[in-house]
């Protein structure tokens, strides 16, 4: 006879039947993954059976120049788009914490409307815009990426505000009152004191804003003009037409490079909460 | 909180920049659609803007109603199945402790980080018909046929490019937009309520029914517009994962602008695409008001 393990009767997590959906939940969310990561390393073009450990289809994704190129734009794109969006952001949280002013409620409700615009509507928005104001399509190597920067960082910025307003909540105002006291100035005392508090959310907002835009294929497939490719658009013109271990191989990459910056903006924002 | 005036210089120079940024990047790019969902074509590329209802009124013609309709049904499921997968998930979560909950929280957000492409990809590489689930049922079937049994020809099972090919890519993209709400929500219920309901003999699933669900209605209410709008405006899902009959509102739109060249019309869809989102977004601020500021975010 089973002996009935004593459980505290909120203690959901230690059902068995909740037990067995978890890990039902959790299979069906990691298995695709799992074994797209596997069959990066597999010996076999048919990508079913396990035929051996290879590291071919990562020397053969390296050795499609045209999918390294995606994949250096795609990264040089998200790099632009991080820098621009943190600033942005940052500003943005700023003001919304700091100041009152007229109409901030619905200047505050329409800078948010990036995040909750349905992508598609967005994309064939800026299509339209870099397509009417005449934006030159044929400018040399990188500048020919600045319409796909400039469309990442406006959906990636509202989302960086969000998280470093988050950060601002946790913010003593008595620290920058003690600053200008003792004689700084408003912008040195936002250099110095505001700024560095921060920082883990300007981390976690920053990394945020690089998967964002190394994840988007919707709105870079409208803006990009002719001949400029990204990683997801180059792995979804592949993917089109047919399942090869290659895109396996290059799509370990990018969930390598995002599992790493998931894992960074965890650890940053943990940070946060610890402290305040 | 300070007021502008106290401080106008550093006011400006703060607001200034990622106000020009939207106004030029976002706010003119979405006017000239609106505009443009009120134009006429009057060549192959110039279009005037004659304040005309007409591409509305084409939204209303059967085929694009089937093409509405459709969306609307596979988000709607879509939403739905993950209401019922999340909430479990949501509940153990919430009274999990903290490095459990830490953990449950990173399993369920890393799926949600990587690629969509790549996420995709990897369900039509497990579904596909030499996919993994095929060739295990494949393989299961010809072991059972050396035991001897009649089994005829293996036939492998349509999973991909139908529309249950689209709700299952769709769940597992949107999955953790509906757990996320939920926990939070969840999160902020009094514990001691659902104790009590337990100590005076209701059973878990009458609890979570009668007690649980009703306090964390706005909570559920946030999860379902959070998942059950880009699920409605998802283009990439729909457009791998089904096939010529499942086509879903964002390809439709997507085919007015690269393909039939019809930009009033595209401008219009996307408005429609809009309004139904801005309609969804203010219902739940105003649940959320009348709640009493529980839900996500």
């Amino acid at each position: 006879m089973a002996r009935k393990i004593a459980r505290a009767p909120l203690d959901y997590l230690n059902m068995p039947a909740m037990k067995a959906w978890l890990a039902g939940v959790f299979i069906f969310l990691y298995t695709p993954l799992m074994i797209l990561i596997l069959f990066s390393f597999n010996d076999s073009k048919a990508n079913v059976v396990w035929k051996g450990f290879t590291l071919k289809w990562y020397v053969k994704a390296f050795e499609n120049t045209q999918l390294r190129e995606a994949l250096f734009n795609s990264l040089l794109i998200a790099g632009v788009c991080t820098v621009i969006s943190v600033v942005l952001g940052a500003l943005m949280a700023f003001v919304f914490w700091r100041f009152k002013f007229p109409f901030k409620g619905p200047l505050e409700s329409g800078m948010n409307l990036p995040i909750v615009v349905p992508e598609i509507c967005f994309g064939v928005a800026v299509l339209m815009f870099f397509a009417k104001i005449g934006f030159p399509n044929d400018l040399p190597y990188p500048f020919n990426l600045t319409q796909i920067i400039l469309a990442h960082v406006t959906f990636a910025f509202p989302f960086v505000a969000i998280v470093v307003r988050a950060r601002l909540e946790s913010f003593n105002p008595e620290l920058e009152a003690a600053a200008l006291d003792l004689g700084a100035s408003r912008h040195q005392a936002f250099r110095d004191v505001i700024i560095p508090h921060m920082k883990p959310g300007l981390i976690a907002g920053g990394l945020l804003a690089f998967t964002l835009s190394l994840d988007d294929f919707v709105i870079t497939f409208f803006a990009s003009g002719p001949g400029t490719i990204t990683f997801p658009v180059k792995v979804y013109s592949m993917v089109r037409f047919s399942v090869t271990p290659e895109v396996n191989a290059a799509s370990t990459i990018i969930i390598l490079i995002t599992v790493l910056a998931t894992v960074l903006a965890l650890r940053a924002q943990s940070a946060t909460t610890k402290e305040s | 909180m300070q007021d502008w005036r106290e401080d106008k210089t550093f006011f400006r120079a703060t607001i200034a920049l990622p106000v020009i940024w939207f106004m030029i990047f976002f706010v003119v790019p979405m006017a000239m659609v609106w505009a443009y969902s009120v134009g006429e074509n009057v060549g192959p590329v110039d279009v005037a803007i004659t304040g005309t209802f007409s591409n509305y009124a084409k939204a209303f013609s059967p085929e694009v109603l089937k093409v509405m309709w459709n969306s609307v049904w596979l988000a709607l499921a879509t939403t739905v199945i993950c209401l019922i997968v999340a909430f479990p998930v949501a509940l153990a979560m919430t009274f999990a402790d903290e490095k459990q909950k830490t953990w449950l929280l990173l399993l369920i957000m890393l799926p949600f980080w990587t690629n969509l492409l790549i996420r995709t990809y990897a369900l039509i590489a497990v579904m596909r018909n030499s996919g993994v689930i095929n060739s295990g049922l494949e393989g299961l079937h010809n072991l059972l046929g050396v035991f001897g049994m009649q089994m005829g020809v293996f036939e492998p099972l349509p999973l991909l490019y139908n529309k249950f090919a689209v709700v299952v890519g769709l769940v597992y993209v949107h999955l953790p937009f509906m757990v996320l709400p939920l926990y939070a929500a969840l999160d902020r219920l009094d514990k001691s309520l659902i104790e009590a309901s337990l100590d005076l003999g209701a059973g878990h699933l009458e609890t979570i029914r009668r007690v649980i669900a009703p306090l964390a209605t706005p909570g559920i209410a946030a999860g379902l517009v959070i998942t059950f709008i880009p699920a409605l405006g998802a283009y990439l899902t729909p457009d791998l994962l089904g096939g010529p009959d499942d086509l879903m509102i964002a390809s439709l739109i997507e085919r007015q602008f690269k393909r039939a060249n019809d930009w009033p019309f595209g401008a219009a869809l996307s408005f429609i695409l809009m309004y139904i989102t801005l309609i969804f977004f203010a219902i739940r601020a105003f649940m959320e008001r009348k709640g009493g500021k529980v839900g996500a975010h």
